[in-house]
């Protein structure tokens, strides 16, 4: 089934993309068609498996001071700064709504 | 001192006018509550006021950030005060190629806190992604344990006096759900002059552990007793210093209310809680908001709030508008996290990979309550006494070096701790440690007491004098004011006689 506007437009706020035309969006729904041949394997009574890592050993590192003090290595990929601080928008500017969203999904 | 419990009945009054700074009606003014529990918990009825009675429930998330050398998963050190992203390893900026690597220190502090809080740990537990955006948090994602923490179904007791009476305290326990470890996020000022952030990563990364408590506490006194309770226990573990005013120790509060056997309400999360005072205010603020938008007909909104300390309310948090999708997936750089005990201990492994949780649990110290039983037990004062040598840094120790040090018995040397030294202290705002007085001084002026050489109430005079700090000792702080106690007979008898030949002549 498609995908409603609705849930295009949630998902472009949560991971900040743009689906921008009706290709993207086609894109999107054979994604999820590709991903849904996954359900047809009978999954019952078995452990999902998070990771090809799941059965190796978790190292554990000393507690030791061995890194940071590169200050002026990490600015340099600042494009604004402040005195040694990195420099971002005040807080998060809210996305407008879908109704005054002059984006491609209005039209769909 | 130990947290009043909410004792009694509270009746509703309805206030209409009194404006409450900064927004249209709200809760009446201090003291006035509609929260009705006791200490046993639950609701008592309302009473006179024909309303029904509210039961409010409270549940914490408290964070506490581990006392470790390095970060939780990189090796850049953790400390308070430091120049802007100097502790900032390339890990902790998220720069692409980097991994995160797990910190031993932070993985023991986490047992011991889940044994101290009567846990089941878990011997496997798993790391996920919690993802949001926010300037502070450069990966887009926290690593915390979601599906699997490190430590569950524990609790947690905590004492409270009820009614404000010191001799009447009464035990509670709150269940606690979950300790989890996660990465704590950088730090933002905002700067609304210039309309910008500025953002200090040297917090990010930084260990913390999040202890969840279930909903059972029921007023702000019972979360800051709660609180406090962990607090003292996290510094004597040492696996956090837990000082609040450093952010080491941070509270949000969940909030709701509900009539007696109806479902629980719609809850809040309260955030920015800086001191245990507000967490207390916080929260009752928070009840007493609750209360009365359903009183008026309105409704909760589920929704987090932030605790304004200098206007004493809570206010919608900006940025946190409709429900957060957090999108959690497994943290897909980090095998699950195994620990042992003795019966599981993998013979052929290297020593330094393997953490065995008997032998943590075998080197735990002994917990506040453990060492307020063995102040009783041992010396004799009563429990509300050992509660408030706890409860202040040091002082359990100063009154421990004055017993050690005087023959005076513990039962009379804890009344000079307790309302001379301990009352001193609180009237100047002085720490143990800030103490002009030092134990020696103080076990010095309690045997010329014991041994009659003055009285007692010219002990206190000495206490007056010792607590300028001018360096005497209390021997010589009595000569001075020719304190000594008269012991003989011969010049006694003269003085009465004096005293009694004066009269007669009036």
């Amino acid at each position: 089934q498609k995908v409603s506007v609705e849930m295009l437009d949630h998902l472009e706020h949560l991971a900040l993309v743009d689906f921008r035309d009706s290709e993207g969006v086609e894109r999107l729904q054979k994604a999820i068609q590709f991903a849904d041949q996954l359900q047809e394997v009978n999954t019952d009574g078995v452990e999902p498996m998070d990771s090809v890592l799941e059965d190796r050993c978790l190292y554990l590192r000393e507690d030791d001071v061995t890194e940071g003090n590169c200050t002026k290595e990490l600015l340099e990929n600042a494009r604004e700064k402040v005195e040694e601080y990195f420099v971002a928008p005040p807080g998060n500017i809210p996305l407008p709504k879908l109704e005054e969203q002059d984006t491609f999904l209005q039209g769909s | 001192m130990a947290a009043r419990g909410c004792g009694g009945v509270w009746r509703w009054a309805r206030q209409r006018g009194a404006g409450w700074p900064g927004s249209g009606p709200g809760p009446s003014p201090r003291g006035q509550r509609a929260v009705a529990c006791n200490a046993r918990g639950g609701a008592v009825p309302a009473g006179k006021s024909g309303l029904a009675p509210w039961i409010p429930v409270v549940g914490l998330e408290i964070h506490a950030q581990i006392s470790s050398n390095s970060k939780l998963f990189s090796g850049s050190q953790v400390q308070f005060a430091a120049p802007p992203n100097s502790l900032v390893s390339f890990f902790d900026a998220s720069l692409p190629g980097t991994l995160p690597v797990l910190n031993r220190r932070c993985v023991e502090a986490a047992v011991m806190t889940g044994l101290a809080l009567n846990c089941s740990i878990n011997k496997k537990s798993l790391f996920d992604r919690k993802h949001y955006f926010y300037a502070d948090l450069p990966a887009g994602y926290q690593i915390t344990q979601q599906r699997v923490p490190i430590a569950v179904n524990g609790s947690l007791s905590y004492s409270l006096c009820i009614d404000n009476k010191m001799s009447q305290m009464v035990t509670k326990t709150v269940r606690i759900k979950q300790i989890q470890l996660e990465q704590d996020s950088g730090k933002s000022l905002h700067d609304d002059t210039r309309s910008q952030t500025l953002v200090d990563l040297n917090r990010a990364g930084v260990g913390l552990m999040e202890v969840v408590m279930e909903p059972d506490m029921c007023c702000g006194e019972e979360a800051a007793a709660a609180v406090r309770e962990l607090q003292l226990i996290l510094q004597t573990l040492g696996s956090s210093q837990a000082v609040m005013a450093e952010g080491q120790l941070r509270v949000d509060a969940n909030v709701s209310v509900h009539h007696p056997g109806e479902p629980y309400g719609v809850r809040t999360e309260v955030k920015n809680i800086n001191s245990m005072r507000f967490l207390a205010k916080a929260v009752d603020y928070e009840i007493q908001r609750q209360i009365e938008e359903l009183e008026n007909g309105g409704t909760i909104l589920n929704e987090t709030r932030a605790f304004d300390s200098k206007l004493g309310c809570t206010v919608p948090m900006r940025d946190k508008e409709g429900k957060q999708d957090y999108r959690f997936m497994p943290e897909p750089n980090l095998p699950p996290l195994i620990l042992y005990d003795t019966k599981s201990l993998p013979d052929n492994m290297n020593h330094q990979q393997v953490i065995n949780i008997d032998w943590i649990h075998e080197r735990l110290p002994d917990l506040p309550s453990v060492k307020r039983e063995k102040l009783v037990e041992q010396y004799g004062i009563l429990p509300e006494h050992s509660f408030t040598l706890l409860n202040e840094d040091g002082l359990a120790e100063f009154f421990e070096t004055v017993v050690k040090q005087t023959q005076m018995k513990p039962k009379k040397v804890i009344g000079w701790i307790l309302n001379d030294l301990f009352s001193y202290l609180k009237k100047h705002s002085l720490t143990v440690k800030e103490s002009p007085v030092s134990s020696f001084l103080l076990a010095d002026l309690l045997n010329l007491l014991e041994k009659k050489e003055i009285s007692s109430t010219a002990a206190k005079r000495v206490l007056a004098e010792l607590w300028k700090g001018e360096g005497k000792t209390p021997l010589e702080i009595v000569k001075e004011q020719k304190l000594e106690l008269l012991q003989d007979q011969k010049e006694l008898e003269q003085i009465c006689q004096a005293v009694i030949d004066g009269q007669e002549n009036e």
